[in-house]
């Protein structure tokens, strides 16, 4: 085929560099295809899902612990089978993986959001608003990711009420992720910053008077994004995880919530007594999402860092 | 089938054994919380009260059928109604070597009595306690009592000497405030204090100079008790041997332990009686946002919420049938019980016409605050409740907590709850503390508030109705109650009271579970229908 005379869009990105090295490697193409089969999936929800876990009236107790449909006791209408309080195991893993996502989504973003602007400061500027900026992003990085969660978690519940913070409870975890993820992302770009500064097309901006916001959003930004999209794939896995640690811990969403986490947590109850589709089938979707957003995340790397070419 | 008590049998074989020639046997056992505080008058619950009592001891205690015991009195009588004269034992050194006597009775009764003690139901303000000598205690009350000694067996004598010296003041609640006691002890039990971090582990080991040694069949010298909150792991780690006793092992896993080679099941009824308590009393219903109204103060509300519930589908489908469904605020085997109260019948259409009647057609909301590591499958019910009263359009906003973060919610003075569960277990064994504890109005004298923040620290009759259930009625057949010494007066007026509060829809019984212990194969335990785990009667074979 030739790349010049591809019809569409699609087409067009298929046969670029990266598109090739999408199309070359199997691994990728499944990751990709589970990967938005699942944000798919998450976002459709309402849709798909034949009931909805919010509605607290729906759940009846006399349907608990049904095994998946295609077992000897199982019903068809819980195609995964029910957890102890009778919730159709399906729809709440669709409705889980959907708060996962969201929540993976937005910290990643805030991180990077913040990670950039900090990073740039500090590696344009140097001296004391990099040592300041750096010692922070240092002293933040001794803290694993859990901690500083469950720090503010901690922190937010002194101060909130505990309606308030039930219903704030997704912005916390938000929250407690995008901190714990931007000082990675300072990093690099501090890194990257530096040693894009030296170039000539950044002197030679300097000289023609652009003012160093302007230099730092138009000619240092888009050279510093390709390792930042790296590490924010990579981060979407590690907020993901993270959201539903939190909630296995019992910290995260309220209790009664749809939250993956939440469900491993229960599942984990039953995990001796037979009832084991309540651990297994939400285990699983954690897993295959985080495993492609790693992969995607692998691919992401092959084909933007230079060195590895 | 799990053995439901154990026989007299393994008792006698127990005997048998002698405890000093058996070198260290040590018992490691897990539960799902940590005690709440070393210091045996800061809070009144199963759990810790029954840990303590195997290091300090009360002037009475319970056999493991529940019958009173002589501990460190060695006899009482009655010299007339209100006068209990009491022999104390003479052999008895605290754990420090100092000799117990007269003077540590008089000093445990003060203190069980003033600042925030949770025991202060235990004995009247107003009574009186007199050394005669060294070995002889009088308790004079202005009321004749004739169960006065029934409350005794987790009221423990304190020894004054350790107490002046290391400065330890009044039981205070407030975890700020830690005395001494908190994390120390000086009782006079089998079992001494070796080292405790307080959420992590805490080891015992066996006090040599026990005045009751070879009168009780353990042979343990060691203790270790970890608590482990999460089920799964608490009996995983039963099934591997790294652990001899837990408790409770969660009705979905009774099956598989028993499977096991290595565990079985010591199971019996409790007499602990599991409810949902009310908010009754607050202007405002917590959580609801209604300003300045609480509909759960209305009767007909009440029964809407006790109509909604499905208990049967609770107990066959999260208890698994492991539990006896409840009626009255006590259990079978309690005095003053009778089978012939029924639970308001199941019927969400009932439940939605009341909730119509009281002006709620579309129900309301508020919160409903759980634990998950107090009780059997705690957090399970919980949501089944809440998902329950869903279905007649209440709306239970349910906050699953810790125990520690629970009870501070839902216990004096925060009471912050619209519906919470708890449990209680009538330490006299008898109707009365119910009704005392539960069901009269808490309020310090009858012209003020009820739960008046001013005058917490005064409050004692009614110490645990957090719901503020208030009745003058039942203030006044409880005083009855207390000092009618007719056994079938007595117990006429307590089938009066229970029927007056059940129809009052003071609170929501739910139900008795079936404690499961996990036991270790060799090792032998007494389970009591009270819960309480009593290291005397535990032996470990090697």
């Amino acid at each position: 085929m030739n790349p010049e005379r591809s019809p569409n869009l699609i087409m067009r990105l298929l046969d670029s560099d990266a598109g090739y090295k999408f199309r070359s490697s199997p691994v990728t193409v499944v990751a990709g295809l589970v990967f938005v089969l699942m944000i798919g999936a998450a976002l459709l929800a309402p849709v798909i899902a034949p009931f909805d876990p919010f509605d607290k009236g729906s759940i009846d107790l006399m349907n608990s612990l049904l095994p998946p449909a295609w077992n000897s006791g199982g019903d068809p209408a819980f195609l995964l089978g029910t957890d102890n309080q009778g919730r159709d195991l399906f729809s709440t893993i669709l409705y889980g993986t959907r708060t996962s996502v969201f929540v993976g989504a937005v910290s990643v973003s805030l991180a990077v959001v913040a990670g950039l602007f900090l990073g740039l400061l500090a590696g344009y500027f140097g001296g004391l608003v990099d040592a300041i900026i750096m010692r922070i992003v240092d002293i933040q990085m001794t803290f694993p990711a859990i901690m500083v969660a469950l720090l503010i978690d901690g922190v937010t519940r002194s101060f909130l009420s505990r309606d308030q913070h039930d219903e704030l409870a997704v912005f916390v975890i938000i929250l407690a992720m995008a901190l714990s993820i931007w000082p990675q992302v300072a990093r690099t770009v501090r890194a990257s910053a530096m040693v894009e500064k030296s170039r000539e097309y950044v002197m030679a901006a300097q000289v023609i008077g652009r003012g160093p916001w302007l230099i730092m959003a138009r000619h240092i930004l888009p050279n510093v994004m390709g390792p930042v999209l790296v590490i924010a794939t990579i981060n979407l896995g590690v907020a993901i995880l993270g959201e539903a640690t939190l909630s296995f811990l019992g910290l995260g969403i309220p209790a009664g919530e749809p939250s993956l986490g939440t469900l491993i947590r229960i599942g984990n109850d039953f995990i001796f007594s037979g009832e084991r589709w309540m651990l297994i089938y939400p285990g699983l979707t954690l897993a295959l999402l985080v495993l492609s957003v790693n992969l995607l995340g692998d691919w992401l790397r092959d084909v933007l860092d230079p060195k590895s070419r | 089938m799990p053995n439901i008590r154990l026989s007299s049998v393994f008792l006698a074989s127990a005997l048998a054994l002698s405890p000093a020639a058996s070198g260290a046997e040590t018992l490691r056992f897990a539960s799902q919380g940590d005690i709440g505080s070393m210091d045996p008058y800061v809070v009144e619950e199963v759990f810790t009260s029954g840990f303590l009592g195997n290091i300090y001891e009360g002037l009475v205690r319970r056999a493991p059928d529940l019958s009173i015991q002589p501990a460190l009195a060695e006899s009482w009588e009655l010299l007339s109604p209100t006068h209990w004269r009491f022999h104390l034992r003479k052999d008895v050194t605290f754990h420090d070597g100092t000799p117990f006597n007269a003077d540590d009775v008089i000093y445990s009764a003060d203190r069980v009595r003033a600042g925030a003690s949770d025991f202060k139901n235990r004995l009247p303000s107003d009574a009186k306690v007199v050394a005669v000598d060294d070995y002889t205690v009088d308790f004079i009350t202005t009321e004749p009592n004739p169960i006065l000694h029934y409350t005794w067996a987790n009221w423990y004598i304190m020894n004054r000497d350790w107490a002046e010296a290391n400065g330890v003041g009044d039981a205070d609640k407030a975890a700020s405030e830690e005395s001494y006691a908190t994390l120390h002890e000086n009782g006079t039990g089998p079992f001494q204090l070796v080292s405790r971090a307080p959420g992590v582990k805490t080891t015992l080991s066996r006090y040599d100079g026990w005045w009751g040694e070879g009168s009780v069949p353990t042979n343990v010298t060691e203790v270790e008790y970890t608590p482990v909150p999460n089920a799964a792991t608490r009996v995983a780690a039963l099934l591997s041997g790294q652990l001899d006793v837990v408790f409770p092992v969660p009705v979905q896993d009774i099956a598989r332990v028993e499977a096991a080679p290595s565990g079985k099941i010591e199971a019996g009824p409790e007499v602990r009686t599991m409810y949902l308590t009310m908010n009754q009393w607050r202007d405002t219903l917590p959580g609801s946002g209604l300003e300045g109204k609480n509909p759960l103060k209305d009767r007909r509300v009440r029964e809407a919420m006790y109509r909604a519930i499905d208990l049967e589908t609770i107990h066959a489908r999260i208890l698994r049938g492991r539990a006896t469904p409840a009626a009255l605020m006590v259990a079978p085997g309690v005095n003053g019980y009778s089978d012939s109260f029924k639970r308001y019948e199941y019927d969400p259409d009932r439940s939605k016409e009341l909730l119509a009647e009281a002006g709620y057609p579309d129900g309301f909301t508020f919160t409903f605050q759980c634990s998950n590591n107090m009780y059997v499958n705690d957090e399970a019910i919980c949501l089944a409740v809440s998902n329950m009263l869903a279905k007649v359009g209440i709306d239970a906003k349910a906050n699953v907590q810790a125990k520690a973060q629970y009870l501070e919610a839902i216990l004096s003075p925060n009471m912050d709850f619209g519906l919470a569960m708890l449990g209680t277990t009538p330490a006299s064994l008898d109707s009365h503390i119910a009704l005392y504890s539960l069901h009269m109005c808490p309020r310090a004298d009858e012209n003020s508030a009820v739960w008046a923040p001013d005058d917490l620290a005064k409050i004692v009759a009614g110490k645990s109705n957090f719901a503020g259930y208030c009745n003058p009625e039942i203030d006044r057949l409880a005083n009855e109650i207390l000092i009618e010494t007719d056994e079938d007066k007595r117990n006429a007026l307590i089938n009066e009271a229970w029927t007056i509060t059940t129809d009052d829809v003071a609170y929501i019984p739910l139900h008795q579970s079936w404690g499961a212990w996990g036991v270790r194969e060799g090792v032998g335990v007494e389970v009591r229908a009270d819960n309480i785990f009593d290291w005397r009667y535990v032996t470990v074979a090697e």
